[in-house]
């Protein structure tokens, strides 16, 4: 195979301007949200005593998993020695640093004292799985960091391999942490399962590599060249019917573990079959959106598939995703707990109530801030250093 | 103002062994140097540099019986001590402590009794606080550090007791005793104001004047006070027991 060589982006027909000014403009939106979020408290978004986690959360995680995922064309190519997958390595490392950041951003930024991010950084409780994922989350930074280094530095690119591997090992890690974020909560029957860090690791696969082909659809569209050769585009299709597949398989197993005990019957009723918000969500934008329409999509695409074709069924995948999560943090939590299961509990906290919530627009603000800032990330560093392969013009 | 005598006794007890113990060291130092170094204060209670001692673990029992429907004294008292209120908000009030409502669907047993912190011995709010905001003092009281607090509700989500709330919106007026701060979270400290001053929490006290005496404090460590003999002789449960929690409060006749 021939040599890659890199470049940085070109922008010839000032859709990259366009879009660098659009993520600006939705970070400062992001921005005006936390302040007014931070200044009248937490009582001007949806989020309550109840619905604790809104959501910000819901985009932090789905970004968090995303950047886990957006490593994985690196690792194969660097774990898995396909080369085919090498002239996106560097693109791949760059988008997992990026879609991190603006994950992390979204998460400290709702926190209910961000100005306190030092506490979290220098006192820990390393009982706390919160605590380990905030190292995991600076190691795969590091590490990825001297990933990049080492396959871009001629000198260091001894390098690239054991911090590929090491890279590999620690986003399966840091994808498992974040699952178990809600795994070991044994309080809340919607959560308390391993399954989520399974589960986490097939959809970080789903969610990373959706962004890195849109991100490749629009780095074409920027530069007027083709990067992304018809092998690799069916290579992806494949990648993308086989990730989405397991996640079906893994959402299929982890309901019915949980529907294997009687316990567990009210809260799968209520988020699968009681015709409420989450279990509509559930079947239409996490099964229907997310899964079935791109599965068949692709499917069906078979013979005549391209980059645009990918990436519209990308964009359903990603869609899929932000109600995957919607319906795992807002549903887990909306079902009621279970202070004396068999009874009927009821008081001026309304125990016993299914917990309502509408989401509020600095909500979704910030949330949408955190894709921007991602995005807005990696436009900027793949327009001054070079980190995509040199492509055809179009 | 009431006194505690169980926990009184156990305070006296150790205060004892503590005297002898540094009457040994004191007699020694006279040997030494010929002078008397040390005096102790007669106080009644822990002094504040004292640390919480890990011989008490401070509980409550709550006699369901005893407690009626209508009754929110012990409500009212938590709210009136520790500064917080209801504004007719549950999305987002503050709720040290709530009166639940029970009702077997089979059966048709009910019954009322107030819910808060259950003060577990191993509490999941500490487990996952990732600053350690969130901790159990060395007498079993659970508490939140409003230095370290965050405000990312890890705890609130791992609580299984709903007993922990978050600052919603800034707020005026707060008692000196019970801080309280916008973006942080708080839950029922047990008074640990008054405990460390050889008092019982709010709750009890009120339960006992204004209420029918259904709540209890003590130190369920010492063998000879009230709550632990109690809690040997009657049938207690705790909220979810099967969690492997082990809360601090008790519930008798549930």
């Amino acid at each position: 195979m021939a040599r890659t060589t890199y470049t940085s982006l070109k922008n010839n027909n000032g859709l990259f301007d366009l879009l660098i000014i659009l993520h600006i403009a939705i970070i400062a939106a992001g921005m005006v949200a936390v302040w007014y979020m931070e200044h009248y408290g937490h009582i001007v978004t949806g989020m309550s005593n109840k619905i604790i986690w809104g959501t910000p959360h819901v985009f932090a995680i789905f970004l968090i998993i995303a950047a886990s995922g957006a490593l994985n064309v690196a690792s194969i190519s660097t774990v898995f020695s396909k080369k085919s997958y090498k002239p996106f390595t560097r693109l791949s490392g760059l988008l997992a640093l990026s879609l991190l950041a603006g994950g992390l951003a979204v998460l400290v930024l709702d926190l209910g004292r961000p100005e306190r991010l030092i506490i979290a950084m220098t006192t820990y409780n390393f009982k706390s799985v919160f605590a380990w994922n905030i190292y995991l989350y600076t190691g795969f930074m590091a590490i990825v960091v001297v990933y990049l280094y080492a396959m871009m530095v001629k000198n260091f690119s001894w390098l690239s391999i054991p911090a590929g591997y090491l890279a590999f090992a620690w986003r399966l890690a840091l994808t498992a942490g974040t699952g178990s974020i809600f795994g070991f909560i044994v309080a809340r029957e919607a959560f308390d399962s391993a399954l989520f860090a399974p589960l986490f690791i097939a959809s970080s696969f789903v969610y990373g590599l959706a962004f890195t082909i849109i991100v490749l659809k629009i780095v074409q569209a920027t530069s007027r060249t083709t990067i992304v050769s018809p092998q690799m585009i069916e290579r992806f299709r494949i990648l993308l019917i086989t990730f989405t597949a397991t996640v079906l398989f893994i959402t299929i197993i982890f309901h019915l573990t949980k529907l294997y005990a009687s316990k567990n019957h009210d809260v799968e009723w209520f988020l699968l079959a009681s015709g409420n918000i989450y279990s509509q969500i559930f079947w239409l934008g996490q099964i229907g959106v997310g899964i079935l329409a791109p599965v068949l999509l692709l499917a069906l695409w078979r013979k005549d598939i391209n980059i645009n074709r990918l990436a519209s069924a990308c964009l359903l995948l990603l869609v899929g995703g932000v109600a995957q999560i919607y319906v795992i943090v807002i549903g887990g939590q909306a079902y009621p707990l279970d202070l004396f299961p068999g009874m009927e509990i009821s008081s001026s906290f309304d125990d016993g109530q299914i917990a309502s919530y509408t989401p509020s627009l600095p909500e979704i603000l910030l949330g949408i801030a955190g894709i921007s800032i991602a995005m807005l990330l990696s436009g900027i560093l793949m327009r001054i250093m070079p980190f995509l392969p040199e492509g055809e013009t179009v | 103002m009431t006194g505690l005598p169980h926990a009184k006794h156990h305070i006296d007890k150790t205060r004892r062994q503590f005297l002898k113990q540094a009457g040994i060291g004191v007699s020694t130092i006279v040997l030494g140097s010929g002078v008397t170094l040390l005096a102790y204060p007669e106080a009644s209670a822990r002094s504040p540099d004292q640390p919480a001692s890990s011989s008490i673990r401070w509980g409550l029992l709550i006699d369901v019986n005893k407690c009626t429907k209508e009754c929110t004294a012990c409500v009212s008292a938590c709210s009136a001590e520790n500064g917080w209120k209801l504004d007719g908000d549950a999305r987002v009030d503050a709720q040290w402590i709530r009166k639940l409502e029970v009702k077997n669907p089979e059966t048709g047993y009910q019954a009322s009794f107030p819910v808060m912190c259950q003060h577990c011995e191993k509490p999941a709010c500490v487990d996952v606080c990732p600053t350690g905001a969130s901790f159990k003092r060395a007498d079993g009281i659970v508490l939140v550090d409003k230095h370290t607090c965050i405000g990312c509700r890890y705890c609130m989500i791992a609580c299984p007791y709903q007993a922990r709330s978050f600052i919603h919106q800034p707020l005026s007026n707060q008692k000196s005793h019970a801080p309280r701060g916008k973006g942080t979270v708080e839950s029922c400290t047990l008074c640990v104001h008054r405990v460390d001053r050889d008092q019982q929490p709010a709750c009890v006290a009120s339960c006992e004047k204004d209420g029918k005496g259904a709540l209890m404090f003590g130190d369920l460590n010492d063998g000879e006070s009230e709550i632990s003999k109690r809690v040997a002789k009657f049938a207690t449960r705790q909220i979810r027991e099967d969690l492997g929690l082990d809360p601090g409060v008790r519930y008798q006749n549930l």
